[in-house]
Formats: structure tokens, sequence, C-alpha cells
């Protein structure tokens, strides 16, 4: 193997290799979604966040604008802060309503932004005001239980 | 021997977990000569090479090399003697990875600046020294023991060594061979002005080319002489080696009790 | 009774004793080697040639299984999502698999076997036939010329055939599950890029493969090197290069993703 054919298939080789890496860095991952353009931040509070976790999207229309990067408790008024970054291009009015949602009847949880109608639009640091909870599925079907059973008994 | 002495070994003993190897060797090789180190297997003459070229250090005495002590030199000042000294390996040694002439360029590549051909001059004129320059594009697989010796011979006379160490330079060679090596050592020693030392147990082949003979049994020197005296020698290990007796000084038979007695113990068991 | 017990503890602690004594050494070797490493890196194509013989020569093995692997994982994967109706999945669970574990760990493992062992017995061969004692009787370092090239050919060859390994296997994920069964296309690549983070799942992974190829390759020049100059010795050294660098993939592993994936 003389120096010239060898130095070609290394050659190869790395490319080949580094040409791996570029395909599960851009077509596995998400670091084409996520490096593009800069990000501010806001937070939200919720009473339940049920299944909600760290790097949860945030979609607004079904697209994603943002991703979760941090979820705590606050202890005083026993709610759970979440903080989120959002996509610097997206800029969304200050009474923005924003829900937990589930994709599919078992699938991940994501913020929803339902945008409202005020002029001002959220700035880094703000604070949604109106939020709506997690729905817990145990509470649901427990409540459509109530209600077809009263229902039932009004019939009779 | 007016001349000062390219090695000098003083009072030398190693010993190799607790075992002795070497006791109170005395050598001296001056400049020029071939001497041989002779001995039967496992007597500790490989042991004595390795001491000369810094790869053993002695656990006392003094082993003084063209003026340094070899056991005192640091690793960069072991490796500026090594570059002056030439080794022949048992079995050749070459890199089995590389060409012969790769391995021949070896030590130019790593230790000069030479340009490449430069280099391939340099080694072709070794290669025609020892015959074969025919042959420097095989691969050390390709050849024959014989070849491989004068090759791994050839590589180590590369850089015109002022020291040339030989490592059972006849071992598994056929006749012919034998003495093509034989010749080489003494021609190459003759024509770089370099010392040869040359451990060996091939007797015959051996005292047809050497200037001074050490004897080396059980760690210690039991003979030296010239190739005349060694073989007139009275010592009774050294005749027997000489001419190749089965029994003597080292006996036939590995230590055991009397087989008479074994027998009778055997048999007065069973009865 | 008592001399049996008693033996038995002393042969116990013997071993632990030369165990630790073998750890130190083989420590002190690494530490010559990076201190010896100034050639392999100058002279490069010293170290091209090694990156040759470890990665080249194994990337048939880690394709054809890293294919095989996400064949298998979409088959399965497919069979147990199912149960759940949640199909579209299969992408993520092909993908996380193969990028969080099994493309650094199985094609550290196979590169043990395929190059480590023969890392091993070449530097072995080597010493077995004085070409190592030859090359320092002719100042040449062995460490610098022979060993640290091949380390660092090992080193560098590793997250690349980690990183093909699991795209070939994502894309035997995608084969099966897309191609054969008929898992919609759109949710399998989408779900997969929603779920797979580049630094949490990607980055951990080729930092893994990176560890990884610095066990395999440190195992397999120390065996080497410290291999008795025999045949029996260098065959002995290759298995145990095997054997041992395949644990301490495992072990590494574990400890790996206890600091990567725990923290979320």
């Amino acid at each position: 193997m003389s120096r010239t054919t060898l130095d070609l298939w290394v050659g190869f080789f790395v490319a080949v290799g580094l040409g791996a890496l570029l395909f599960l860095a851009l077509k596995v991952g998400n670091m084409a979604s996520a490096s593009s353009g800069d990000t501010y931040a806001i937070q939200a509070k919720f009473d339940n966040i049920g299944g909600l976790k760290v790097r949860g999207a945030v979609k607004s229309a079904g697209v994603v604008v943002g991703r979760v990067t941090e979820i705590r408790f606050d202890p005083e008024a026993y709610v759970a802060v979440v903080t989120m970054n959002l996509d610097t291009r997206y800029k969304f009015p200050r009474d923005t309503f924003a829900t937990i949602n589930t994709s599919g009847l078992l699938g991940e949880q994501y913020i929803g932004f339902e945008v409202g109608g005020d002029t001002a639009m959220l700035k880094a640091g703000d604070t949604i005001k109106k939020t709506q909870s997690a729905v817990v599925l145990e509470k649901l079907i427990s409540q459509f239980m109530f209600n077809k059973a009263a229902e039932d008994g009004g019939k009779k | 021997m007016s001349q000062e002495p390219l090695v000098e070994i003083r009072d030398l003993n190693f010993t190799y977990d607790s075992r002795p190897v070497l006791t109170g060797i005395n050598m001296t090789i001056p400049k020029g000569k071939v001497v041989a180190v002779m001995g039967s297997s496992g007597c500790g003459k490989t042991t004595t090479l390795r001491v000369i070229g810094g790869q053993l250090k002695p656990t006392s005495g003094s082993v003084r090399v063209g003026g340094q002590a070899v056991h005192e030199l640091d690793g960069d000042g072991l490796y500026a003697l090594r570059r002056r000294m030439g080794m022949l390996f048992q079995f050749g040694a070459l890199f089995t990875d590389m060409s012969v002439y790769d391995n021949i360029a070896f030590q130019m590549r790593e230790h000069t600046d030479l340009p490449e051909s430069v280099i391939r001059d340099l080694v072709m004129m070794k290669l025609h020294a020892v015959g074969l320059r025919g042959a420097h594009d095989l691969m050390p697989a390709e050849l024959s023991g014989g070849m491989a010796r004068r090759v791994a011979l050839a590589r180590a006379v590369a850089l015109d060594p002022m020291l040339i160490l030989y490592d059972e330079p006849f071992a598994g060679l056929d006749p012919i061979s034998l003495s093509i090596i034989g010749e080489l050592i003494r021609r190459l020693n003759d024509v770089l002005g370099a010392s040869s030392v040359v451990v060996t147990h091939d007797v015959q082949e051996s005292l047809k080319i050497v200037d001074y003979v050490y004897f080396v049994s059980a760690g210690k020197i039991v003979a030296e002489g010239t190739a005349e005296e060694i073989k007139r020698s009275t010592v009774p290990y050294v005749h027997q080696f000489i001419w190749g007796e089965a029994d003597g000084p080292v006996p036939f038979h590995y230590p055991a009790r009397p087989y008479g007695d074994e027998i009778m113990e055997r048999a007065s068991l069973r009865g | 009774m008592d001399k049996v017990i008693l033996d038995a503890l002393r042969s116990l602690g013997q071993k632990v004793t030369s165990r630790i004594w073998r750890l130190g050494y083989a420590s002190r070797f690494f530490l010559a080697m990076l201190l010896h490493s100034g050639t392999a890196l100058r002279r490069l194509n010293l170290t091209i040639r090694e990156i040759y013989f470890t990665g080249v020569l194994s990337l048939i093995i880690i394709l054809v299984s890293g294919m095989f692997v996400g064949m298998v994982l979409g088959l399965q994967g497919y069979d147990t999502l199912q149960r759940y109706g949640s199909t579209e999945a299969l992408g993520v669970l092909v993908s996380l698999s193969l990028v969080r574990e099994l493309g650094p760990v199985v094609a550290a493992l196979l590169f043990a076997s395929r190059a480590g062992s023969a890392i091993t017995a070449e530097i072995g061969m080597m010493k077995a036939t004085e070409q190592l004692s030859a090359m320092e009787m002719m100042a040449v370092d062995p460490i610098a010329r022979v060993v640290a090239p091949r380390f660092w050919g090992g080193v560098i060859s590793m997250p690349m055939l980690a990183a093909l390994f699991s795209a070939m296997g994502i894309f035997g994920g995608y084969l099966v599950g897309v191609q054969l069964i008929g898992v919609d296309e759109g949710s399998f690549w989408s779900q997969m890029q929603a779920s797979v983070d580049f630094r949490e799942d990607i980055l951990n992974g080729v930092i893994k493969s990176f560890v990884f190829g610095i066990i395999v390759s440190w195992v397999a020049v120390f065996e080497g090197y410290d291999a008795e100059p025999t045949a029996e010795g260098v065959s002995g050294a290759t298995t145990r290069t095997v054997v041992t660098s395949s644990l301490a993939i495992l072990a590494a592993d574990f400890i790996l993703t206890a600091f990567m994936f725990t923290g979320t």
C-alpha cells in the first residue's frame, strides 16, 4: 500500500465520519432549529404543569417558537414557575394566553400560546399573566362520570 | 594493545531477581578488533551484550564505551551513544511492516535530514556490501533466513557505527550462509574501522574470524585468549565446548538420584 | 482447615496486589505515552497510517453491524410501540437508543475486538521478535515511534466509527420502519428531530465514544507492550485486551451515563 492510496483512504474515512456526525447533528438532532438565532426568556406560572419537561416545546398555532429551559416550584405561592426561551424573531402580545397541551392522547406535553389583542409586546424577563394548567386525565374522566351520572339521574 | 580500548568492562556484576547472572566480568575490546564472547546457552553472554548496549544496567561494576560510562548516562546521552553503535539481533529483528529498503533507511530517516536521493545512494551502497542490492523492494517475509540476516547486518552498519554488537549471528543458518555472514562480519569491521563483539556458541565459524575470545560459563569468564590459544586450552569446560563432546564437566544427565536406587524403591513398593 | 482458608485468602490478596501493581504500571505507561506523543503528532503520516489500520479497516464491520442493529431496533421497537398506538415515535426510539448508548458502546466493543486485538498482536509480535529492542538500540524510542501513533490513531478513529455506526443504524431503522412496515416517514423524522437534542444526546454520545477510544487504545497498546515475548504470551495478551477493554467500556459507560443523563 503506497503512501498516496493510504492517505486517500484515510481522507475518505475522516470525511465519511465527519459526514455521519453532521447527519446526526442536522438530520437526527435539533441543532438546525435550536441554533437559529437568539432567544429571549419569559416566565409563566401554572397551578399544575402535568408532565411538562425541560426542553419541551413552546408552540403557537402549532409552530415551535421556543423551548422550556427551567421548571421550578415557588414555595410561597405554591405554583410552578416555568422559564422558556423564545425565538427573537417572534413577538407576542402581553395578554397572550399560555396553556399546557398534550400532543395526542398520551404524547409529550408542550406549552401552547393563544395570542391576545394587546398592542404591547412581551419583553425578556416578563411573566405571562393568563395561564391554564395541564389537563389531568383522571380529573377529566371523573368529572365526565359525575356529569353522566347526574344526567342519567335527572332523566328518570 | 597499546591503543586505548573502545569498550572496557570492570568487575561487572549483574543479578536478575536476586539470581546472579554475571559475576566479576572483566573484558577489554580494543579498537578495530573482533572479539567473541562464547559459552553455552543461558550462561549470560547475551546479558553482557545488553549491558554494553545500555539496555540493562549493571548491579555493580563499570562499563565504559568510547570513554563514557554507559550505566551513568541519562536517556538522551544513551541515545546519543547508541547512534554510534550497531546491533545485529539473533533472528535479525527486521521491521516486518517495512521493505528491505525502508528497513535500512530507517535510521537515516529518523536521525538525519538527508534528502531522499542521498539516502537512496547510501542504502544501495549498504545493500551492495552484503550482496543484496537486487532485493531492495522485497518484504522481510519474502527473504530466506540467511538473506534476512544479511539485511539486518546492512541495517546494523547503516550509520557507520564505531561498535557493532552481534547477538548469535550464526544461529539457525545453513553452512553457506554461515560462512557468508562470518566473512561479512570480518570485512565490515575492517572496512568501517569499527570494533565488533560477537556473542556466539558457534565455535568453528567464529574462531576463523575473531581476534580474541572470552569464554563465559555460569556468569564467569573461565578462559580468554586468541583463537589458537583457545583451541589449545586445557580448561576442561573449554575443551569439551570446542570439541563438542557430549559428556564432560557439563554432565549429560540433569541432576537426579542414582537410577538404581529409584528402580529398587519402585520394585519394593510393588512387591 | 484453617490453613486452607488462610491460603485462599493469601492467594486472593496476592491477586489483588498484582492487579493494583499492574494498574500502576499501566498508568505510568499512559503518562510516558502522552509525554512521547510529540513525534506522533509532529509526523502526522505515522498516525495517518495507524488510522488506516484501525479505522478504515474496521469500516465494513462497523457499517454492517450498525445497519443490522438499527434494523432489529426498528422491528422490535415497532412491535412494542404499536401496543400503545404510538408507532410514530419509532424514529425517536431508534435514534435515541443508538446515539446515546448502542452507537458508542457496540462500536467500541467491535473496535476492541477488531482493531484493539490487532494492535496488541502487532506490538506483541514486534516485542517477541526483538523489533522493539532493535529500535531502542537504534536510538529510536519505541514508545514514541510505535506505541503513541497507534494510540492516537485509535483515539481519532473511534468517534468516527461510533458516529458512522449510529448513522447507519438510524438508516437501518428507517429502512425497516418506514420502507418495510410503513410508518409515516414525516413523523418518523420530525419526532426524531424534536426529541434528539444536539448537546444532550449527540455530543454526549461523541464524548462517550472518545472516552471509549482512549480506553480501548490504551489497553491495547499496553497489553502489547507488556506481553510476554513468546507466541503464547502474545495470544494471551490479545485475549486480555478484548476482555479487559470490553469490561472497562461497559463500566465506563455506566459511570458516564450516570453523569450525563440524570441531570434533567
